[in-house]
């Protein structure tokens, strides 16, 4: 019964809290393979439902089961695979030299490698990702060179981004990757900007637009919903729910919507939850999203429920907002083990041949990373000039950046 | 020579750079069916049809923020808000993302976008369509910020705008828009078809970004200014009788410091008039360099004149617009210095 006469003041809180014992069975999981599969030209008004369902195709015992699986091939799995195992040692080392002083900062993935790693391979070449510093498996699965990773972490000599930008926010047009602000929910209108420049183009490119629960809170992301909404824009919108803003759990942003996929309802755009650890799922959720986004059916709003196991980057401490072994508690998962997992009951794997590959990786990665040291770190060897620092503000330096040139020395 | 208004200039731009380029592709709000609140891109969706001009939802940091994609994906984006106070919402899509794009990518990506406004007051709009923002974009690296003072510049100014690789932002002081003003405000203005600077030759030109004009030559003193201020002083000068030359500076950033050094050199007095609020606005830079540039030809100290710092009133419109009288009060002082 409301009482009326003094109003309260709401402000939601986490299950739980350092010191208290995990539980997510608030988290409901639909079982694998539950959710039907339609087609990709479905009334977006007749599936609503699944804005607050999971898509999942991996089970239990690691079998691919319902509508959604048997899109790839074992090849395509173990490439899947290892796509994830390099970018957890990549992020490995990339963090170990961040202690180690050798760059300033740096954000893992730990938990969330299968959402770009298969992400990426639903996408042709040609097409953008307009991606948070959270998706470098979209470079990794892409086959751009970790070396150039690297060295634009170290901001050394050989950084393709001349020492300019903070490590991780990485640029690669080739790769379909546009360039990372670092700014919060930017680039997702940004996407749909591009999406729309291709159908007035009459191209046949389509754009992807990513972004993190918490930054849904931000204006563009809801600007950029109208615009992909009324334009119907070729793109995909990919929130990925790691549960996790910095310190600040996914319910201060979220509201009372129930899930972030909820939020394209209201857009009438096609809004699908997806098992962010299940890399079979991600990928077949993916490619759903974007063959309606090439074949003119506009916008596909994917959630991806995952977990982020690390900190948010080398600055954060999560021990101080959230139960230490929260991770161990998620009910879906580690996407890496999940995949292992699978292909070892298809007797495509082993765990002998996983560790094999483990070794190999980690073999590839530090030679990666001897060839980029090679080119100094942040504070050591080579690096770039100052004068790069006033090179590119503008196509052609005007006179005032040219006599601050001279003035620096330069 | 035809003759054109400021608006049928601006319009006839972007008609010349659409039919030049089909990467240039023109919308905001209102802007497509019914051609904008001031009309300036009427006609251009019948003429190019919806796919390049068209109407955008009301929000400005989408409109940038979309037009920034766009030219990431290699289109030419010419964006209209509908009057600078309303860009703030956009300002973190400029800032932050438009003005930086080629440095952050090492020239990757580029954007080269134009964001047109409707900027300064004059016409009884209180403060939600007065304003003049141009400081908030001249203090950010990576931009261009032009503010043209008649058709004949408007029209050349905006066509090189677009052909620009990197953005611009354009500021359309919108009193000018149907004739030049000189801030009296109760007398007729004179219609553009009946002014010189109201000659618009037809097809493709441009006018240089970065290259001021001399509007009034002089010798007594060097006046700085920029959109409807050019004409403010013109008339201060006159009625003054003083021999001031008037420099319209056309682009703020990047800007034609070598103009302004020959001329105060040349007549040892400075006098800096904008719209916009005193503090920290654009003449704060102008006084700076014309200091750090010409120190040991001055003999008195550069004066500004500019709105009060206040927020832009409406019924006293008239005592906070910066009008020939308080221009011409300046010059008197800083000749008498």
């Amino acid at each position: 019964m409301a009482d009326a006469g003094m109003l309260r003041f709401h402000v939601p809180e986490p299950e739980v809290r350092p010191g208290g014992t995990p539980d997510f069975s608030n988290v409901t999981i639909p079982k694998a393979g539950s959710v039907p599969r339609p087609e990709i030209d479905v009334d977006p008004r007749t599936i609503r439902d699944m804005a607050f369902s999971i898509i999942r195709v991996l089970n239990r015992a690691g079998e691919a089961v319902g509508p959604w699986a048997g899109l790839l091939s074992d090849e395509e799995l173990l490439e899947g695979l290892r796509h994830m195992m390099t970018l957890r040692t990549f992020d490995a080392r990339m963090q170990m030299a961040q202690r180690q002083g050798k760059t300033s900062f740096y954000m893992q993935h730990l938990g969330e490698e299968a959402v770009s790693c298969a992400f990426r391979k639903a996408l042709k070449p040609g097409d953008m990702n307009f991606p948070t510093y959270r998706q470098a498996g979209l470079l990794i699965a892409d086959g751009y060179p970790m070396v150039s990773m690297m060295n634009q972490i170290y901001s050394n000599e050989a950084d393709p981004l001349k020492g300019r930008q903070l490590p991780v926010m990485y640029s690669s047009k080739e790769h379909g990757f546009f360039s990372i602000s670092g700014n919060l929910a930017t680039q997702y209108i940004q996407a749909v900007g591009w999406a729309m420049a291709s159908a007035i183009s009459n191209d046949s490119r389509i754009a992807a637009a990513w972004i993190g629960d918490g930054s849904t809170a931000e204006s563009d992301f809801h600007a950029a919903l109208v615009f992909a909404s009324t334009y119907k824009a070729p793109v995909v919108l990919n929130v990925v729910n790691n549960q996790w803003a910095i310190s600040t759990f996914q319910g201060i942003a979220r509201g009372g919507s129930g899930t972030f996929a909820a939020r394209g309802l209201g857009f009438g755009i096609p809004s699908l939850r997806v098992d962010g650890n299940d890399y079979l799922a991600v990928h077949a959720v993916a490619k759903w999203a974007v063959e309606r986004a090439r074949a003119n059916l506009g916008p596909t709003l994917v959630e991806y429920v995952t977990y982020r196991v690390g900190a948010h980057s080398t600055s954060d401490d999560p021990s101080a907002y959230r139960p230490k072994a929260e991770s161990d508690a998620w009910p879906l998962g580690d996407p890496v083990i999940r995949l292992k997992n699978h292909l070892i009951q298809k007797g495509a794997w082993s765990e002998d041949r996983h560790t094999q590959a483990e070794a190999e990786i980690l073999e590839t990665v530090i030679a990666a990373q001897k060839e980029a040291e090679s080119h100094g770190t942040l504070h050591a060897g080579g690096k770039p000039s100052t004068r790069d620092m006033f090179e590119g503000v503008y196509a052609e330096m005007p006179p005032h950046l040219r006599r601050q040139r001279q003035q620096a020395g330069v | 020579m035809p003759r054109r208004t400021m608006i049928e200039a601006i319009r006839d731009a972007m008609d010349v750079s659409m039919g030049r380029d089909n990467k240039v592709i023109v919308y905001g709000e209102d802007v497509g069916f019914f051609g904008g609140v001031f009309r300036a891109t009427q006609g251009l969706q019948a003429k190019y049809g919806k796919s390049r001009c068209f109407d955008a939802p009301i929000s400005e940091s989408g409109i940038v923020g979309s037009a920034i994609g766009m030219a990431a994906y290699g289109l030419k984006p010419c964006v209209e808000v509908q009057f600078a106070d309303y860009v703030y919402p956009a300002y973190d899509q400029i800032v932050s993302e438009a003005a930086r794009l080629r440095y952050r990518s090492n020239g990757d990506f580029t954007c080269p976008i134009v964001v047109r406004m409707p900027t300064g007051g004059g016409i009884f709009g209180g403060q939600t369509h007065s304003q003049s923002p141009e400081a908030l974009f001249t203090h950010v690296s990576g931009l261009k910020v032009i503010v043209p003072s008649n058709p004949h510049d408007a029209k050349g100014l905006l066509i090189a705008a677009i052909e620009d690789p990197d953005p611009v932002i354009f500021l359309e002081p919108k009193r000018l828009y149907n004739g030049p003003f000189d801030g009296h405000h109760d007398k007729p203005v004179t219609p553009w078809s009946k002014h010189e600077l109201g000659e618009v030759a037809d097809g493709h030109y441009t006018i240089p970004l970065g290259k001021a004009a001399i509007r009034r030559p002089g010798s007594a003193v060097t006046v700085l200014a920029y959109g409807t201020m050019v004409y403010v002083a013109q008339a201060a000068a006159e009625e003054t009788g003083i021999d001031a030359e008037v420099i319209d500076l056309r682009t703020l950033l990047p800007l034609d410091l070598d103009t302004i050094v020959a001329s105060v050199k040349k007549t040892g007095r400075c006098v800096v008039v904008h719209e916009a609020t005193l503090t920290s606005g654009f003449g704060a830079e102008l006084v700076s360099l014309v200091q750090e540039n010409c120190f040991y030809h001055l003999e008195a100290p550069v004066a500004r004149v500019a709105g009060w710092d206040t927020p832009y009133p409406h019924a006293q419109e008239w005592d906070y617009f910066p009008g020939p009288a308080r221009v011409g009060r300046a010059l008197i002082e800083t000749l008498e210095a």
